[in-house]
Order: structure tokens, then sequence, then C-alpha cells
């Protein structure tokens, strides 16, 4: 087993209409680790995450979660070592119940039917949707469906979890529940998201990215604190670290 | 509610009809088709005077739907609905088969007159024998029985996709036909110009949707096949429910289950 | 095409060559482009959707709604587009009793057949090359969907008269179905071309769909079609063998002696008679229409009294049945 789970080396990538995306991005992980990537709208978050699932090409650089390189050729590996939650639920639970959304991972992976039910009641305990079994996600919450397409991811068995704005939509409740959840897997993590707050409370480190490349990579605390360089990055500190609205500190 | 919503409403009306466990629905789903199938064969084979013997045949829908505790209303809503199509073409009927066919009472009922009352049974029952199986079956269900019988997997596998991604769609369009109403106070009905703008745009936001939920399947390992797994296996239930409608087909196809009754009654 | 309307020898026909089209098509496509799923299914669902979206006609008043079938085939090729055009018309008539199951095989041949496998091919490519110049592409699609809905419209009509189930007399019927279809299939032909215009402003790199592989399918389903068509005249001049069968066989009097012949010529003059003659159907076969095998109209009230009594006996029967098995653990 490696020492470092993911690592991306000068990354760069440039959209088909020459939008550049990711101006040599660097990084390494570590087993274990729950680190945030933040960054404004157009910084390249989403865009890296496509990368590290062998969704998107890079022109140039290098990409390995595990083991394996991320090319043409390894992509059934890195798929099952590396698990993508999408930003929109919608695009993530294409199955007419959530039930076949789980399960459709472990099948196409080719596993025996009982194994594929174990895997699917895991899943869904997981991420407290076993109720939610039978219905079809066009019947669920915002809350519920990113439950669901959590499990769906989860019910492949990755080691490494990466999530796109996983708070979006939700509400108070859902939101802290995810908190919780996320804390509770001990997959490493990799969450990207506006919600600073919540980065905070699942991330001990932070990657800042602006301008398709890492401006600051530490501490969450430290980073986040940072006003000059959230400022420059089009961010600014989570609710938590700003100034008592009464008294000021 | 623009036609979008209604529609939309009815669709996820009909598909939590199915997901309450009743003894319809723990019927299997490849049962229930051949049985639907079967039953809108008989039902077609019927000629034009036959408005009489098609009346039996319509215990099988309401006898499926009180197995699976479905609601006549919408159902019937649903037919009259429909209904305009077929009403027109056999209101022709009468007007133009005179021919007198039965003697009732002292009126003279013409054959154009059964004619319109059989276009309408046969309508009425072939329709409402598909909404009862849709109702009490579930629409993954009835595509994995379809599976199971032979059809071949891509079809299937479009079948769930597009049901799954109607839901999201029919929404879309119907958030842009509300925008488009809200903007166009006069005339909320946009015109065939505007329309093909409206959607023109939705297409190019579906396509983008098509290509993500395509990264979202290969991320979970879809290569271009779709494994669809759905283990069943007969019960007595099944055997019983298929030969009761057997009979009831071949009954009523083969006698004349009214003028029967009739002699039972008057030996 | 309605349930109503069409007999299961036309129905039949029409289901087994639609059936057959949709086999080749699903496994010329498993073979080559199955990771186009997500596409065609996704398609499928803007398609149901965009039928939803009604708009007005200018000039008419009247309104309308897209049909699809030549944008599909512009989007996906004739293979795709056949298949998510069938899948849309199943479960339109499964969940909306549009049109029905029985005629689901003339629907998709109707709908789906002629505006996949020969408007695109054999008029829109060769109108609109590249897709790439907007005046082009407005006369290959105007022009497109005008000859595939005529095909549909003349097939409906045909079916129709096949299936003899119905008095409508054939001139008026095609002359009218023939006009609305035309009208119809130009404004259809329009607002495709925007759509297609739309769609390559937003993406150019999006080219019409290939046909190649099609011309097989043409040559193959054409062929499948008029031997279903001739199959079903055929089935329709004959009498109906099920049920002259099955009368002799069941109690009661043998159907009227003029029988077989009769209901020969007759059948044959339905369906060639370009104004039905009523009062030789009405007057020659007494036997043919509505009265019971048991006579008199009385027994026939008291017959169908009774069905409804049955029916409804039946129908309580099975919800005793369901409340005794929710009331089990």
């Amino acid at each position: 087993m490696s020492h470092h789970l993911v690592s991306v080396r000068d990354l760069r990538f440039a959209y088909p209409d020459g939008t550049p995306a990711l101006d040599g991005v660097t990084f390494t992980l570590h087993h274990g680790e729950a680190v945030g990537l933040v960054g404004g709208n157009g910084a390249g978050k989403s865009t890296l995450l496509l990368h590290l699932a062998g969704v998107l090409r890079a022109s140039s650089g290098e990409v390995r979660v595990g083991d394996w390189p991320v090319t043409p050729g390894t992509l059934r590996e890195v798929r099952r070592s590396l698990g993508l939650v999408f930003q929109d639920p919608d695009d993530q639970l294409f199955m007419p119940t959530v039930e076949d959304d789980v399960a459709f991972g472990p099948r196409q992976l080719g596993l025996p039917e009982p194994e594929v039910e174990a895997r699917v009641a895991d899943a869904l305990a997981r991420v407290g949707a076993t109720h939610l079994r039978r219905r079809p996600p066009h019947r669920l919450s915002g809350g519920e469906k990113r439950a669901a397409a959590i499990a769906a991811v989860l019910a492949m068995g990755p080691s490494v979890l990466v999530l796109d704005e996983p708070s979006s939509n939700l509400d108070p409740a859902s939101r802290r529940a995810l908190i919780a959840q996320l804390c509770a897997f001990e997959h490493t993590k990799i969450v990207a998201s506006h919600d600073l707050d919540l980065v905070l409370d699942v991330c001990r480190r932070v990657l800042v990215l602006s301008g398709g490349k890492v401006v600051a990579d530490g501490p969450s605390h430290e980073v986040l604190s940072d006003d000059e360089l959230l400022a420059a990055a089009r961010l600014e500190r989570p609710l938590r670290l700003q100034a008592c609205p009464r008294c000021g500190t | 509610m623009s036609p979008v919503e209604s529609a939309l409403a009815h669709l996820g009306a009909l598909d939590d009809l199915a997901a309450r466990d009743t003894p319809a629905a723990r019927l299997d789903a490849r049962v229930k088709a051949l049985a639907t199938v079967a039953f809108v064969v008989v039902v077609a084979s019927f000629g034009r005077g036959d408005a009489l013997r098609l009346l039996p045949l319509a215990a099988w829908p309401i006898a499926l739907g009180a197995l699976g505790d479905v609601p006549w209303r919408p159902v019937l809503l649903r037919l009259v609905l429909a209904s305009p199509f077929a009403l027109g073409v056999a209101a022709f009927e009468p007007l133009l088969d005179r021919a007198p066919a039965l003697a009732v009472g002292g009126l003279t009922v013409s054959a154009g007159a059964v004619a319109f009352a059989t276009i309408l049974l046969k309508f009425a029952l072939a329709l409402s024998a598909a909404l009862v199986l849709v109702a009490t079956t579930g629409f993954d269900a009835v595509c994995a029985g379809l599976e199971r019988l032979g059809t071949p997997r891509l079809l299937v596998a479009q079948l769930l996709l597009l049901y799954r991604y109607l839901f999201v769609l029919a929404e879309e369009a119907g958030r842009m036909v509300r925008a488009h109403a809200l903007r166009s106070p006069d005339r909320p009905r946009p015109t065939a110009r505007v329309a093909a703008t409206l959607l023109g745009q939705l297409l190019v936001r579906t396509l983008a949707r098509a290509e993500r939920v395509h990264a979202a399947m290969r991320c979970r390992g879809f290569d271009g096949t779709m494994r669809l797994v759905r283990q069943t296996r007969l019960s007595r239930a099944d055997l019983a429910f298929a030969a009761a409608t057997a009979l009831l087909l071949a009954g009523c196809r083969l006698v004349h289950l009214p003028a029967a009754f009739a002699r039972l009654l008057t030996p | 095409m309605s349930d109503a309307l069409v007999s299961p020898a036309v129905g039949g026909a029409l289901w087994l060559a639609a059936a057959g089209v949709a086999r080749h098509a699903a496994r010329r496509l498993e073979r080559d482009e199955e990771r186009r799923l997500p596409l065609m299914g996704v398609l499928g669902a803007f398609v149901f959707a965009g039928q939803m979206v009604n708009f007005t006609i200018p000039g008419t008043g009247s309104s309308g709604h897209l049909g699809g079938g030549l944008l599909l085939a512009v989007l996906l090729g004739p293979h795709a587009a056949f298949v998510v055009m069938a899948s849309v018309l199943a479960v339109q008539a499964l969940f909306f009793a549009d049109g029905g199951v029985l005629a689901l095989g003339c629907n998709a041949v109707n709908l789906g057949f002629f505006s996949a496998y020969l408007a695109y091919p054999l008029v829109w490519r060769p109108l609109a090359g590249d897709g790439r110049s907007s005046p082009r592409v407005a006369l290959a699609s105007i022009a497109a969907a005008v000859v595939g809905l005529q095909l549909g419209s003349l097939a409906v009509v045909l079916e129709t008269r096949a299936s003899g189930l119905s008095s409508l007399p054939l001139g008026p019927f095609l002359l009218l179905m023939q006009s609305i279809h035309l009208a119809i299939g130009l404004v259809e032909g329009a607002v495709t071309a925007v759509i297609v215009l739309a769609v390559r402003r937003a993406r150019p790199e999006l080219a019409p769909a290939e046909t190649g592989s099609a011309r097989a399918v043409v040559a193959l389903g054409t062929a499948a079609l008029v031997a279903a068509g001739a199959l079903s005249w055929f089935a329709s001049t004959r009498p109906d063998g099920l049920e002259w069968a099955t009368a002799r066989a069941s109690t009661g009097a043998p159907p009227a002696a003029s029988g077989t012949v009769h209901e020969l010529v007759a059948r044959l003059q339905r369906a060639t008679a370009v104004m039905p003659d009523y009062d030789f159907k009405g007057a020659a076969e007494p036997g043919r229409w509505g009265a019971p095998r048991a006579g008199t109209s009385a027994a026939g009230l008291l017959g169908a009294g009774l069905s409804v009594a049955f029916v409804a006996a039946v129908g309580l029967g099975a919800r005793a049945v369901r409340r005794r098995g929710s009331r089990r653990p």
C-alpha cells in the first residue's frame, strides 16, 4: 500500500474552447487525511475533481491515486479506489430506485448478488437512508438525494471519497447530519465547497485554489483566518471565525 | 396547473400507487405483463358488433385494480382525458351506419350505435388494463419483467433511463413554460417560434446534463453495458392469477357470456 | 393510432415489424455505441417533456407540440432515434393511455420508422449537407418533416382500413389526414430547424448523425412493412377465422348460412369502396350485428345486466382477497 494516497503533480488543463482551467496544480494527500478544497467560482475546483476521477484528461502533469497513475488504461482500478460525489445528485442518481442506484456500482464491478446486497445495505445504513431503499429519486428531498448519492459511491468501496459541494441545497438539519456523517467516515476525504464552516468542521487541512493554481496549503484554522489571502481568492472567513456581531471580538 | 405539471403529477401518482405492498403488487411482473398483453389482444379481436360480449371482460382490470387497491377515480379521469380521439372516430359510426341491429323495448338500435359502443368499450378496456398494470407493478418491475421475457438489454436500459429523467426534464420544461407565462401575461401560451427557441435552450442544457450523467455512470463502472439483475420466482398466487386470466379470456372469446348468463336465468 | 381502431391482425403484424426493427437497432447499438445510452435516455426524456409544451401556431390559432422523431434522428442517427422514439411511445401508452399497447407497433412505425429511417437519411441528410448552412437546414427540416408525417398519416389510414373496425369512408378520411399532417409537418419542420440551429450555435462540434449502417435497415424495414401490410390486408379480407370457428363450436345456432362467401365479399367491398354501400351492409347481414344469439333483445338486456353483476362480483371478490392479504402480518 503506497504511502501517499492521492498525488497531483503540475497538473495543467484547458477546455476545448481554449479557456485555461488548471495552471500547474500540485499537492499530495496522505492516508486518512481530510482536505478541503476552496476557491471562488471558476477557480477550477470541479475541474480538478473531475481529473482525479479520470473523467477529464490533463494536457500535462500527472495524477496518481494509490498505486495507479490516472490514465485511460487504469480507469477501472482508479474508480474502484476513488469515489466522486457530484454536485447535482440528479446527475448521479440515474436508476429508478435508490436501491438500484446504490447497487449499480457493485453490479458493474461484477460482484455476485449476495455481495451486492450486503454492500447496498451497508452503504445505506452508513448514510442513514435504509428507509429510502425502494423510493424513486424524484420523490426524495435534497438531503435525501444527497445521502443516496453518497451511499451509491460508498457501495463501490473506495478508499478515497471526493465530494463536490456536498452541502448545497441542504436545509440546516440535513447539513448538520451530513457533517456528522463525513466526520464519521474513515476514508481519505477531499471536500470542495463554498461552505467554509463545513470545511472547518470536517477538514484538518485546506487547499485554496485561485486562477487554476494552489495559492495556499495548510491547516484549516490558519488558512481560513488569513484575511488577505482569502480576499485575493474571492473568499472570506468562515462565519465561525468572523468577529462576533455584538461585541466585535 | 400547466399540462406539464399535471402530466408529471399523474406519473408520480401512478408510481406511488405501485410502490405500496398489495397482493397485486406481489404478483410477478412478467405474469402481469403477459396477462395484460393477452387481455389487450383478446379485446381487440372482437368485431364491430360485439359490444355486449366485451362487457364481462371489464372484470379483469377491475379485479386487478381491486387487488391492488387502485383508486378508480384517477383511472377514470385519465381515460376521459385520453378519449377525444377514440370518441371522434367512434362518433362517425352512428352517423354512417344506420342499419338496424337490435330492438330494445320500442327503440331500434342501429348497427352504428353498437359499433360506437364497441369502439369505446375497447378503448376503455385496453387502456384501463395498461393503467392498472402500471399502477400495480411499478415501472422498474415492468422493465425487469420485460428483460426476463427476452427484450434486448439496451431497450430495457433505455426505458429505465427515460423514465428516470422524465421527471427531471418535465420539471425543467415546466419551469421554462412558467417563466415564459410570467413574462407574457397577455398570451401565456408561447408561439411556435418562441417555444422552439425555449426548447432549443432546454436541449442544450439537456445535452450538458447527459454528459454529466454519463460521467457519473463511468465513475461507477459503466463501460457500455448496463448490468441489470432482478431475481424472481413464480409463486402459487402468480399461477392462480394466470389461470384465472386465461379462463376469463377464453371464456369471453369462445362463448357469448352475456347470452349464457341470460340462458341460465331463463331456462 | 389507437387501440380502439386496430385489429389484432394489423396491430400484431406491425408490432412484429416494429419489434424486429427495434431488436436489430438495439443489437447494432449494443455492438458499437452503447456508451451513448445516457444520451439516449436523457434525450428520450427531453422529447417526452418537449411534447408537453404546447404552443400556438401562428395564423391558425390552434395549438401544437413537438413530435421529435426528426430531431432525434438528426441528433442520434436512425437506429438510436428509433429506439428512443419507441421508448417514449411505450411510456406514453402505458401511463397516459395515449395510443395503446396493441397499437404501439403501429405508432412506432408511423412516428418513428418513417422519420428515422426514411425521412432523415433520404431527405434531411442530402438537403442539409454538413448542417452548417442555416437555410439548408431549414429547408431540409421542413421537407423531411413533411415527408415523414405524410408517410405516417398515410400509414394510419391504411392501418385503420385494414383493421376494418371503423366505417370511416376512405376518400374523405385520407384527404383529411393528409392535409392535416401537411400543416403539422410544416410546423414540425420549422420548429425542428430552429432547435437544430440553436444546438449548432451552442455546440459547434456536434455534427448531424451518421446514417451509414441504416441502409440495410431501410431496405429490411421497408420490406418488413410491405409484408406486414400485405399480411394484414390478407387477414382482413378473409372471414374472421377464429370467430367463425368459435361460433360453430359454442352453444347456439351456427352463424347465418350466408356464411363464408358472403363475409368475404362484404369485407372486400367494405375495404375497397370509397363510399361503402350502407344498404347492402345492413340488409344482407342481419346476423352480423349486435344481436346476441340468444335471440330476443330482452334476453340481450338481461345478459348485459348479468354481465355487469358478474363484473361487480369479481371486483368485490378481489377486494376481499386484498383485504385478507393485507391483514396478514
